[in-house]
């Protein structure tokens, strides 16, 4: 007649997929926050007669920056990867595909970092003008959560030294992925409108 | 089976396990991740916040009592309505909400905590400094003076120099950010911890509308967010995101916040039509009147409400085109709203009703927030709305809708819940007189503001000319506003007064059909040993009255 409610009489969950709902769910309301930043850039980019092809969107060099963004491309495969790796129980790979990915990541910002200073020294800046504006808000937010992404991947990549995935079964690396793959699909959406679509238009 | 019998075998002492005392003081609150003690935090939040946001409306009130009056200066006054709206949005009705929901989520789903316990003790905090971020302002330098709403360019710092606007964003952000956490929190709840046998058709309904609500957050609040850091970069960094002068557009802001601004009165609303989807069906003696179609509603309610916002834009300009779209969405969202009213009028009819003072305010709720969705609805009408919009009569029909939607079930709630939550029993002879004080001081504040508006009375002016009939129509008013202030003070007498010397409260006194109701009240520690097997919507009453269980009748 009684149900004993056993999941939580033991303290733990029989499965732990809760974790992958809520980074789903974190990545939905996150995506609505880079929607809103890229309203933004394409209402004073894009909008004829109000924004229509800003001068200093040709400041911006396509090239560069696309190297760069390819590094942070592959960085997703390599996080893959390293997923695919944790769930054949190859901690030895999984150890490397991490580190790749920091490496990736890492070099990505390194890219951003070296843009900013450029446009800087060209008297671009956020408060120069509303492109500056719109650029250094949106690019700036998606750099905050890749170096965000890479502080996590660091701790997980620590905790795999330190022997906490030496088996599988953990949906902590599924979870750090999904957020992971987020950011770089953001980043094609960024980069098609940044960089992209002046050059189409 | 009779009412005294022991259902659930709950166990009087804690388990060896989880022998933590209650009874630590107040760093025992402070540490908390227990979702009963967190939610209780959220209600004592949403209190002390309705204290301070009422004080504000009343020093407004005293100033408007007559034509020309010198009471307060054009500055304060100012800053005054802003708190104000601000304070009761943000946090008194989100905290009251969400401290229902917290309390009573992972009750009524057979569940001993939320998904992630660290994590909503994150949210309330984060809420909690929020609100006193935004309170700090008054010590800062002024507090933010722009509205509610906090249009560009009044919210630039060209226009609003004290640090006021800057508390403003990161009060909110603060709390947007803490809003979110729990939306996330409830949503992997309800969806993975619900007891076995409880499939999403057997949810209780205020189950369903918080889980509908969630979504409704995670979607509304980013664009919030969004728009409280561009304006902060206007201000800090010199950005030109909404200052025309600079290149930036004021619009945006508008798009920006009522993209957010338009559900977030839904967000407002719908967990409080999952109350009164509670309340109804148990002072009525019946079931909810057409379950799956309360429920469908509620999701056709949170879709629309992402096509409406620019009903608050009207005025703007943004050509007929634009204009006619939104008003037919507006018009159509008042349909499944409508519907609703239509389920619980249907589930009274034929019912055996009784009138506590829960059930009294949820009646108060249809006839009153009818009257808020009916000045909607005008509005909605652009010609109407232009004629109208920034007039009292904008005042009287938010007012409406918040207080006599949002707030009047935030009170039956607490009226049905209190007992749960306190284990004792409010005083039903106090409650009518609070009853009757509020809906008669709501009622002479604001259904006069409707006729004010009309005659063209500006919203947020200070102090108006002695124009024929104003100054009665005012003083009216006013004098309406210290009777609903009387009447909140009688309420927190009666909650401190209950909480010492109240009745004690049995563990099923309303005769209720959910979990939450099987537990001791209030409930131990960990709130489940045991969960009544769930095959209804009812499950408390199938084990109540097995013979005429819902289960066997839908077969």
């Amino acid at each position: 007649m009684i149900i004993k409610n056993q999941r939580m009489l033991t303290g733990n969950t029989t499965d732990n997929m809760e974790n992958k709902l809520m980074i789903k769910l974190v990545v939905g309301t996150e995506a609505m926050f880079f929607v809103s930043l890229i309203m933004a850039y394409i209402y004073f980019s894009f909008v004829p007669g109000y924004g229509y092809k800003l001068s200093q969107v040709h400041e911006l060099d396509i090239k560069t920056t696309g190297i760069f963004s390819i590094c942070l491309f592959l960085s997703s495969f390599t996080f893959w990867r390293a997923e695919t790796n944790y769930k054949k129980g190859n901690t030895g790979a999984l150890k490397f595909w991490l580190l790749f990915t920091i490496l990736l990541g890492a070099v990505f910002l390194f890219g951003q970092g070296r843009e900013y200073l450029g446009l800087l020294n060209k008297h671009i800046s956020i408060g120069s003008s509303r492109f500056g504006t719109s650029f250094f808000t949106l690019t700036g937010f998606h750099g905050l959560h890749v170096f965000i992404g890479l502080i996590v991947i660091a701790i997980v990549t620590l905790l795999t030294f330190l022997g906490d995935y030496n088996q599988s079964g953990s949906t902590v690396i599924g979870t750090v992925g999904i957020y992971w793959h987020f950011v770089d699909i953001v980043w094609v959406f960024v980069f098609l409108v940044v960089y992209v679509l002046p050059i189409v238009v | 089976m009779k009412a005294e019998f022991v259902i659930v075998p709950e166990p009087e002492e804690p388990l060896p396990s989880l022998s933590l005392s209650n009874n630590q003081g107040f760093l025992q609150w402070m540490a908390s991740v227990d979702h009963k003690q967190i939610g209780i935090m959220y209600l004592w939040l949403a209190v002390l916040f309705i204290i301070l946001g009422g004080i504000e409306v009343l020093l407004i009130r005293i100033q408007l009592f007559t034509p020309n009056n010198h009471f307060l200066s054009p500055e304060a006054f100012n800053q005054l309505f802003t708190m104000h709206g601000t304070t009761m949005i943000f946090f008194v009705l989100m905290p009251a909400i969400f401290g229902f929901s917290t309390y009573f989520v992972p009750l009524m789903i057979g569940a001993n905590d939320m998904a992630f316990p660290r994590l909503n003790a994150f949210s309330f905090w984060s809420t909690f400094f929020g609100g006193f971020l935004l309170y700090f302002s008054w010590l800062a330098g002024g507090a933010p003076d722009a509205g509610w709403f906090n249009y560009a360019p009044l919210n630039q710092y060209n226009y609003s120099s004290t640090p006021g606007v800057d508390y403003y964003c990161t009060g909110l952000l603060f709390g947007g950010i803490g809003t979110v956490a729990a939306s996330v929190n409830f949503i992997v709840t309800i969806l993975k911890y619900r007891v076995k046998g409880m499939g999403l058709k057997q949810m209780p309904m205020f189950v369903w509308m918080v889980l509908v609500n969630s979504f409704l957050i995670l979607a509304a609040f980013p664009s919030l967010n969004a728009a409280l850091i561009m304006l902060l970069f206007d201000r800090q960094l010199h950005a030109h995101f909404f200052n025309s002068s600079g290149g930036g557009s004021a619009i945006l802001w508008q798009h920006l916040f009522w993209l957010f601004g338009h559900p977030e009165v839904y967000i407002l609303i719908l967990p409080i039509f999952g109350i009164f989807s509670e309340v109804f069906p148990v002072y009525s003696r019946k079931p909810i009147f057409g379950y799956g179609i309360v429920v469908g509603s509620g999701i056709a309610i949170a879709l629309l409400a992402f096509g409406v916002w620019v009903h608050h834009m009207f005025a703007t300009g943004l050509g007929n085109t634009v204009n006619s779209f939104f008003a037919a969405s507006s018009l159509l969202i008042g349909v499944p709203t409508g519907v609703k009213i239509f389920n619980w009028l249907a589930t009274m009819y034929g019912g055996s009703i009784r009138f506590n003072v829960s059930m009294m305010f949820a009646i108060a709720f249809l006839v009153e927030f009818t009257i808020g969705g009916l000045t909607g609805i005008s509005f909605a009408i652009v010609p109407i709305d232009w004629q109208l919009t920034d007039t009292y009569y904008v005042v009287a029909h938010l007012h409406y809708v918040f207080i006599g939607g949002s707030l009047l079930g935030v009170f039956s709630g607490l009226f049905y819940w209190f007992p749960k939550i306190s284990g004792r029993m409010l005083s039903e002879r106090l409650g009518k007189w609070f009853f009757w004080l509020f809906i008669i001081g709501f009622n002479l504040t604001f259904l006069i503001q409707h006729a004010l508006g009309a005659m063209g009375m500006p919203r947020r002016v200070y102090t108006y000319p002695d124009f024929k009939g104003w100054a009665i129509l005012n003083q009216l008013s006013t004098i309406g506003g210290f009777i609903m202030g009387i009447s909140v003070l009688l309420l927190v007498y009666m909650i401190f007064k209950a909480r010492k010397l109240g009745e004690l409260a049995p563990h099923d006194p309303w005769d209720a059909n959910t979990l939450e109701w099987t537990t001791s009240s209030p409930p131990s520690l960990k709130n489940f040993d045991q969960v009544l097997p769930v095959k209804s919507t009812r499950p408390y009453r199938d084990y109540k009255k097995p013979e005429d269980a819902d289960w066997k009748h839908n077969r």
